[in-house]
Formats: C-alpha cells, structure tokens, sequence
C-alpha cells in the first residue's frame, strides 16, 4: 500500500546502550527544550480585559437597526424570518399609532422579535433579505448563559441604542464591521 | 531555672525554633504549590494563575480555602480509623524531618547563643532516613485503609518504590559520610564552610546525581509519581480522599520537597554557606541572617528544578523504575563509594604505591 505522507518509519527495537539506558541525555536534551519556553512569549489573551480582534467580515450577533433620528427601522416584513435557514427568528407586527412617529420609521413595526441564539448559526442570510437595512450583524457574540431561555434575544437585547439620546452606546453597538 | 535539669529558657527557646520552623515550612510549602502552578504555566507559554490577588499572589489561600470548604467523605467501608491516620501520618513525618536541619549558625539574642537548628542530634541524617521511611506508611495506610483497589496498587508502588530507591540513597549518602566523617548535618555543613574547603559535590558529582534522582523518587515527584499515576490509578492513594485529608497529603507532598531540597543542599551545597565569602569576618547575627537566605536559596533553585523536572518528562513505566533502582543506581552507588574510598586511602597513604601495599599485606 502507497502511503499517504512519507513520515512513517519502522519503530527501533534495537536494545538501549548503558548510555542511553541512564535516560540522562535525553531527559537532559527535553528539559532545555522546556527551558526554551521560559523565554518564548505568551500568546494568552486575558479576555474580559482584552479582547481578540475579529476580522472586518465577523458575522456576530444581531443589532436591530435604527435610523439617523432614533427611529427603528424594522416594518415586520418578515423576510428575514423566511431566509433563515434556522428557523430562528420570529416577529409580531403591529400598526403604528399616531404620536409614535418619532420611535418607528414606517407605518408598520415589530412589537415582538425574538431571535433564538441556540438556534442561530450567523450565517447573514437575515441581514442580505432585509429591504430595509434594519437588521445586520454586529462584531461581538452572543455571552454564555444560565439558562436556555436566556439564550433567546428579545427587541431589548437586539435593538441598538438610540443614536441620539446615547450616542457613544450606539457607536460601541455600531462598531467597524463592514457589511458586503 | 532548671526543670527535669533542663534550662527552661533552652526549652522555650526550642520551643519558639520549632513553632517558628514548622510555620514558616507550612508557608513556604503553600507558596510551593503557587509556584508549581506558575513554573507549570511558564514553561507551557501560559500566564498561570493570576486572578487571585496581585499577579495571583493570593491564589494559595484561596485553594486551601476551597480544601476546607469540601464535604468530608469517608467511604462506608474504608477503615475509619486508619482512613484519618494516613494522611496525618504523611504530614507528620514529612514536618518532623526539619528537626536536624541546620538552618543557619547561631544568633546572639537577648544575650543568649541559639542555634537556628532544632536539635543537632549526632546521627543527624539517620534520623532524616528514619524519618522519611515512615512517611510511606501514610501512604501504605491511607491506600490500605480506603478500601478501593486502585488505592490498594498505588500503595503497594509507592511503598516498592521507596524502599528500592531509599537503598540507592542510602549508599550514595556513605560516600559523603566517608568524607566528612560525621553524620550531623551541622558537622558535615561546617566542614564545607571551612576556609579553603570546597562543597561536596566537588568531590560527589555522582553521588549527588544519584541521590537527587533517588529524592526525586522519595518525594513521589516525576518521573516517579507512580503511585499518585493520575492517569492510570487515578490519582492513586488518594483517590478516596477528599476536604483538607486531600489536602495534607498534597501538602506533605511539599513539605517533603522542600526537606529534601535543604538536606541535599546541607550535603552537597554547603548548607548555609556562602560561596566565595569567608563568614567568620562578619558579625555572627549578620552571618547568621545571611546564611539562612543562602540556604533558602539553594532550597529555591532545587524546589524549581525539581518543577522544571515534574513539567518536563513523562513517568516511568513500573519495570523501568525497578530497573533504573536496581540495576544501574545501585551498581553505580556501590561504584561511587569503592572510588571515593580508594581515593580516601590515597589520600591518608600518599601515593599509589603505598595504597598497592596496603592490599598486598
């Protein structure tokens, strides 16, 4: 049989020398390999402090968009529910009362909508249907959870801060990804 | 004032060596298990523990506060006496050990001579041998006594062990006892110290070989961790152990390496002394002081090779052991003390040819 890489070789079963047999030089040889290490810098990150930084093109957690005055973006069109191939989307639409015009951008908006992280696979398919930019991908992901119904994001979780009233919140949210 | 015609400042003054010496080798070995960790973690390119405390420093009494905090198990069926013996067992014979260690010279306080050792006993290192022998039976018992069989083999392992590699020990140990001549550790220290005298590795480099790879074995440390063999007896003698049982026996585990460190660097290393420097030109407390941060030292540089050791290499397999301890450490132990008594006897005779003669006669 060909084999697959060139690497194998025939185990030596040839008897250890006294030498060899004290284990010394060898212990001695792997001990200034880890002596080596003492010097070798640490490629640890310290998370909560530091974070690693993710490529421009990171498909993270969800943001539900607003517009420049602070107004949702989001009409409950539902598309974004029907691209996803993990069913992890749900919304409840609901008509926009007179007054409300400085919280929701069109006539119609969602009342309720639930993304199921468990269920999520971020592939971006929610943020290509959108027709009305309202709902993209962010750069962080989604932190660990006690609870499975934890794991399930609601309009409070998603919906970015209002650009106006927080707008260094809003900035944080934003972040630099960038959208293809 | 005498009583039982002992001086009763003598006896306070033992009194306050010991509680002082037992403390602060408690100290220092919760502080060993720090560095274990963080030695572990330099050599494997990670920053180790780091949270507790400033740069972790506070690590050590939060993992004996977790010890303590643990539910105290004992097995229905272990033997509950003998269950809470081994451990203690393990930790006593592992602090009892410092008593001949010579710690430094003698300091002058409140116009008193102490000495910074707790008893300079004639047949100093014998007694550490003693010592030390009994600390397998912690093990032994503790094994026995939890009723589990993996328990059972790594009681059995570690007690082979130990009595195969205290052989090896004992016999590379004559050869310095033939050159010093004395078994008090405080004798064979003060004769490194002499003006002119070299240490005894010097004169001992494979007898020191031997008798650290014989400690290494004695402390259970790797390469010769077979009876604590975390991946095939689970964690061995103590796998039914839990709560702060568990816990002396990975301290004594400790204890027992900082003693060893400081008896081979009373034997080898010239204890307390310092290198290139002629003690008797200071004043004895400054000496004194001095001498004990050389001897730490030495303690320091052995308690990290032995951890630079434990992070390097894999363990033995059992045939390995035995045969490391029988066949080649032995021999080469017996080899070590027939040279360095020939090279004694040339000594005393002069030449060769007065050491011929005397086998001739």
């Amino acid at each position: 049989m060909q084999a697959l890489t060139n690497r194998s070789r025939a185990v030596s079963r040839k008897p250890l020398s006294f030498w060899e047999s004290l284990y010394l030089p060898a212990i001695l040889k792997g001990m200034m390999i880890t002596f080596k290490h003492i010097f070798t810098k640490n490629p640890t990150i310290r998370y909560p402090e530091q974070k690693r930084p993710f490529s421009p093109v990171f498909r993270g957690l969800q943001v539900l968009n607003r517009d420049e005055q602070g107004r949702e973006n989001c009409t409950a069109c539902g598309l974004c529910a029907v691209a996803c191939p993990a069913e992890a989307i749900t919304m409840e639409g609901a008509e926009r009362q007179p007054g409300e015009e400085h919280l929701y951008r069109e006539e119609k908006y969602a009342a309720k909508y639930e993304i199921n992280m468990l269920r999520c696979i971020f592939c971006g398919l929610c943020e290509e249907a959108c027709p009305k930019d309202a709902i993209y991908l962010s750069e962080t992901f989604a932190p660990a959870n006690f609870t499975r119904k934890g794991f399930i994001y609601g309009k409070e979780e998603l919906l970015i801060p209002n650009p106006i009233t927080e707008p260094e919140a809003y900035a944080l949210a934003k972040g630099g990804r960038v959208t293809v | 004032m005498t009583v039982l015609q002992i001086d009763i400042l003598l006896l306070i003054e033992k009194l306050v060596l010991i509680a002082i010496i037992v403390f602060a080798s408690l100290g220092i070995a919760l502080y060993t298990t720090f560095a274990e960790r963080k030695v572990a973690a330099i050599l494997q390119d990670r920053p180790g523990p780091e949270r507790a405390g400033p740069f972790g420093l506070l690590q050590p009494f939060a993992d004996g506060l977790k010890l303590i905090m643990k539910e105290e198990i004992i097995p229905s069926h272990a033997n509950k006496g003998l269950f809470i013996l081994g451990p203690a067992l393990a930790m006593t014979a592992a602090l009892m050990s410092c008593a001949v260690i010579p710690w430094s010279s003698s300091v002058e306080l409140f116009g008193r001579k102490i000495d910074l050792q707790i008893a300079d006993i004639n047949i100093g290192i014998l007694y550490v041998f003693g010592v030390v022998s009994l600390g397998v039976y912690g093990i032994m018992i503790g094994g026995w006594a939890s009723n589990n069989k993996f328990s059972l083999m790594a009681a059995l392992r570690g007690a082979s062990q130990a009595i195969s590699y205290e052989l090896a020990m004992g016999l590379s140990l004559i050869a310095v006892l033939m050159i010093g001549g004395s078994l008090s550790l405080k004798t064979l220290v003060e004769q490194q110290m002499q003006p002119g005298a070299l240490w005894n590795i010097a004169y001992q480099p494979l007898g020191f070989l031997i008798f650290f790879v014989c400690a290494l074995a004695e402390c259970n440390r790797t390469p010769f961790d077979l009876p604590e063999a975390e991946s095939e007896l689970n964690f061995g003698y103590h796998q039914e152990y839990s709560s702060m049982k568990l816990g002396f026996y990975l301290f004594a585990e400790y204890v027992n390496m900082i003693m060893s460190s400081a008896v081979m660097a009373c034997l080898f290393f010239g204890g307390y002394d310092i290198p290139f420097l002629d003690e008797k030109t200071l004043s004895p407390n400054v000496a004194a002081v001095l001498g004990l941060l050389a001897l730490l030292t030495k303690i320091v540089i052995f308690l990290f090779v032995f951890m630079w050791i434990r992070w390097t290499i894999p363990r033995f397999r059992y045939d390995q052991l035995m045969n490391l301890g029988w066949k080649k450490l032995i021999p080469l132990a017996l080899f070590n003390m027939l040279l360095t008594g020939f090279f004694i006897l040339m000594k005393q005779e002069g030449t060769w040819q007065s050491v011929t003669h005397l086998f001739n006669k």
